[in-house]
């Protein structure tokens, strides 16, 4: 596909090559996913999560399908439904708490994909719509499982949608006008579950339409590699299939052990326990936090508590959005010439900080409000925005690079001497005979 | 496998031994993961629940039928009179599609309640004939209005498309005036 040397796709029955030459799918599949696809020999397990997100949007996407059979969209029957498909339905137990956990895992993959670009600079030329539209499904999916969590209409349904429609109020003037207009009322009812239903069946398959998107883009440079270098030979790359799908195969099969083992043992994990009380307009639950994939953010927005010139609670909206918002401009923001942070010092004890900052910022969102937790949510949420805006610029400005492998294949393969050595001997005092 | 020599003689290599053990384990997986996709279709527990109906039976006279519902399907709960009985019994089997006596399709002792699914057998509409004033048909029993099938006084096909006689659910008196739809009796 982008390589000379990449394998054309030859039928060899006759009914292939009839369809071939009228519908040429086998052939687009080949060169996407097949042995036409020359990829870098030398990607490690950070380069599964991609192929791991798509199997989550699939198990979505079909175990969705089959609630959709049982479950109805109104504040009456919903809570109802929901535990009808729990009870009665043939193994609808399992196939909701497929569903329910299959978010969580979808999320997961997806934080480490992201974290994978961030490290390795996938976000930078030639690949930066790749990126952006990575974002852009990160985005759709923020919205899809959102709507999808108030569909069960239990407490933390109705009140989860209750505090993000919320959000949109915040703005002055057109704000409020704006949040009955979305719900269809002054408070989440029956037309807002109906249309949250509808949405949240359609944006499933929008994200699988850009994830096509993603993936053409990605296929037009290649995908990128742990260390950043251009791959500049056949020596370099390896067909997809089979090196790849056996790769990405037996992984996907131990990901799928971890999420069995959540869905039959502890599927309600993830979960809150007042989600199974049926929503009520009229009382709030004591504890109320969205799932876990959102904390990060929910932590952001509880950072603002004074109004300065605009008022506290737009702050925080206005800074959780731009916290996602201002990873379109990462391509921008690092102008460093080198893509791995394998190479780059300091970038790399930055980009740690980063996760622990995040991760600090997940720990706040789903933590009690207390003063120690506002005072450590806000320094954290200060310091993500350092990071993007005043660290990584700075850091791409005056830091010295660590020299790079001429070639994929020199940083894989170390001569002939080193490559028979024994496994366990130390290979230190050969490396002055290396060849070429 | 250690003591299979690598090139055994008949072509086959270990790896192709790995490659079929693979796909069959994921094979197996992935009908494992289909098979509840698959049996979710089936009627849920609380269909399943719907499988008995109590009919009370008391005010049903001599000519007059009810309809009722067992598993969300209509049911003809019809008392037969005397004629009705008589026409029934008049009938030679041979000149029958579906050939059946009346005491084949009631309760011994309760020849005259006719108890039959409202479900004509050609393409599953509901005849007329139950109820007061509707059209039995040339003979006197229902008379399907779709496509113009006819059931005699015991809910025989006579004439028109359909295949079988009305069908007679499992049912039992559980006392002389209470019918219990789909207990067998």
């Amino acid at each position: 596909m982008s390589f000379s040397w990449a394998k054309a796709y030859e039928p060899k029955q006759p009914f292939m090559r009839w369809l071939d030459e009228r519908l040429p799918l086998p052939r687009l599949v080949y060169g996407a996913i097949g042995g036409g696809y020359p990829v870098p020999r030398n990607l490690n397990y950070w380069w599964n999560f991609g192929v791991l997100a798509g199997l989550f949007l699939t198990i979505q996407i079909v175990t969705g399908i089959v609630l959709a059979m049982w479950y109805y969209a109104t504040a009456d029957g919903a809570f109802n439904s929901v535990e009808h498909i729990m009870r009665d339905v043939n193994a609808g137990w399992v196939i909701r708490y497929a569903h329910m956990n299959g978010a969580s895992f979808f999320f997961l993959v997806t934080y480490i994909h992201i974290f994978r670009g961030l490290y390795y600079g996938s976000y930078k030329a030639p690949r930066e719509l790749v990126w952006m539209l990575g974002l852009v499904i990160y985005l759709l999916m923020m919205a899809t499982a959102f709507m999808g969590y108030v569909l069960p209409w239990g407490q933390m349904s109705f009140w989860g949608a209750q505090v993000i429609t919320g959000f949109f109020s915040a703005f002055p003037v057109f704000g409020e006008p704006l949040r009955v207009w979305l719900l269809g009322g002054y408070a989440p009812d029956q037309a807002a579950l109906t249309r949250f239903f509808s949405l949240h069946y359609l944006l499933p398959f929008v994200i699988a339409g850009v994830v096509i998107l993603h993936i053409w883009a990605l296929h037009i440079p290649g995908s990128g590699n742990p260390t950043g270098v251009d791959v500049k030979d056949e020596k370099d790359t390896l067909p997809f299939h089979p090196f790849y799908t056996a790769k990405d195969g037996w992984f996907a099969a131990t990901v799928l052990l971890a999420y069995a083992l959540v869905v039959y043992f502890a599927p309600n994990y993830l979960g809150h326990p007042d989600n199974y009380i049926p929503a009520n307009p009229l009382a709030t639950p004591p504890h109320i936090v969205p799932e876990w994939y959102f904390w990060p953010f929910y932590a952001i927005l509880r950072s603002f508590t004074v109004d300065f010139i605009l008022p506290a609670k737009l702050w925080g909206v206005l800074a959780m959005f731009t916290s996602i918002l201002l990873l379109f401009f990462l391509p921008w923001l690092d102008k460093s010439p080198v893509r791995s942070g394998s190479y780059r010092p300091l970038f790399k004890r930055f980009f740690w900080l980063l996760v622990v900052d995040v991760l600090i910022l997940g720990y706040i969102g789903g933590a009690e409000i207390t003063p120690f937790n506002i005072a450590l949510g806000q320094f954290a949420a200060a310091y993500y925005f350092a990071h993007f805006l005043i660290i990584l610029p700075l850091v791409s400005k005056y830091e010295q690079p660590l020299p790079l492998p001429r070639s994929i294949t020199d940083s894989v393969l170390h001569g002939e001497e080193q490559e028979s050595a024994p496994a366990g001997v130390k290979s230190g005092k050969k490396t002055t005979t290396v060849a070429g | 496998m250690a003591d299979v020599p690598v090139t055994a003689g008949d072509g086959v290599r270990r790896r192709d031994f790995l490659n079929v053990a693979a796909v069959s384990f994921a094979g197996v997986g992935a009908v494992a993961a289909i098979s509840p996709l698959l049996v979710q279709m089936s009627p849920p527990a609380d269909v399943l629940a719907l499988s008995t109906t109590e009919v009370d039976i008391s005010k049903v006279q001599r000519g007059q039928g009810i309809k009722t519902v067992w598993r969300k399907q209509p049911v003809f709960v019809r008392n037969l009179t005397d004629k009705e009985i008589a026409e029934a019994n008049a009938v030679p089997l041979s000149e029958l599609r579906d050939p059946e006596t009346l005491q084949q399709r009631t309760k011994a002792g309760h020849t005259n309640w006719l108890i039959t699914l409202g479900v004509c057998t050609h393409l599953g509409c509901v005849p007329l004939g139950i109820g007061e004033g509707e059209n039995k048909g040339p003979y006197g029993g229902y008379f399907c209005p779709c496509h113009g099938s006819m059931y005699d006084t015991a809910a025989r096909i006579r004439q028109g498309p359909a295949p079988k006689n009305l069908f007679v659910p499992d049912y039992q008196f559980t006392s002389p005036t209470t019918v219990v739809i789909g207990q067998k009796g």
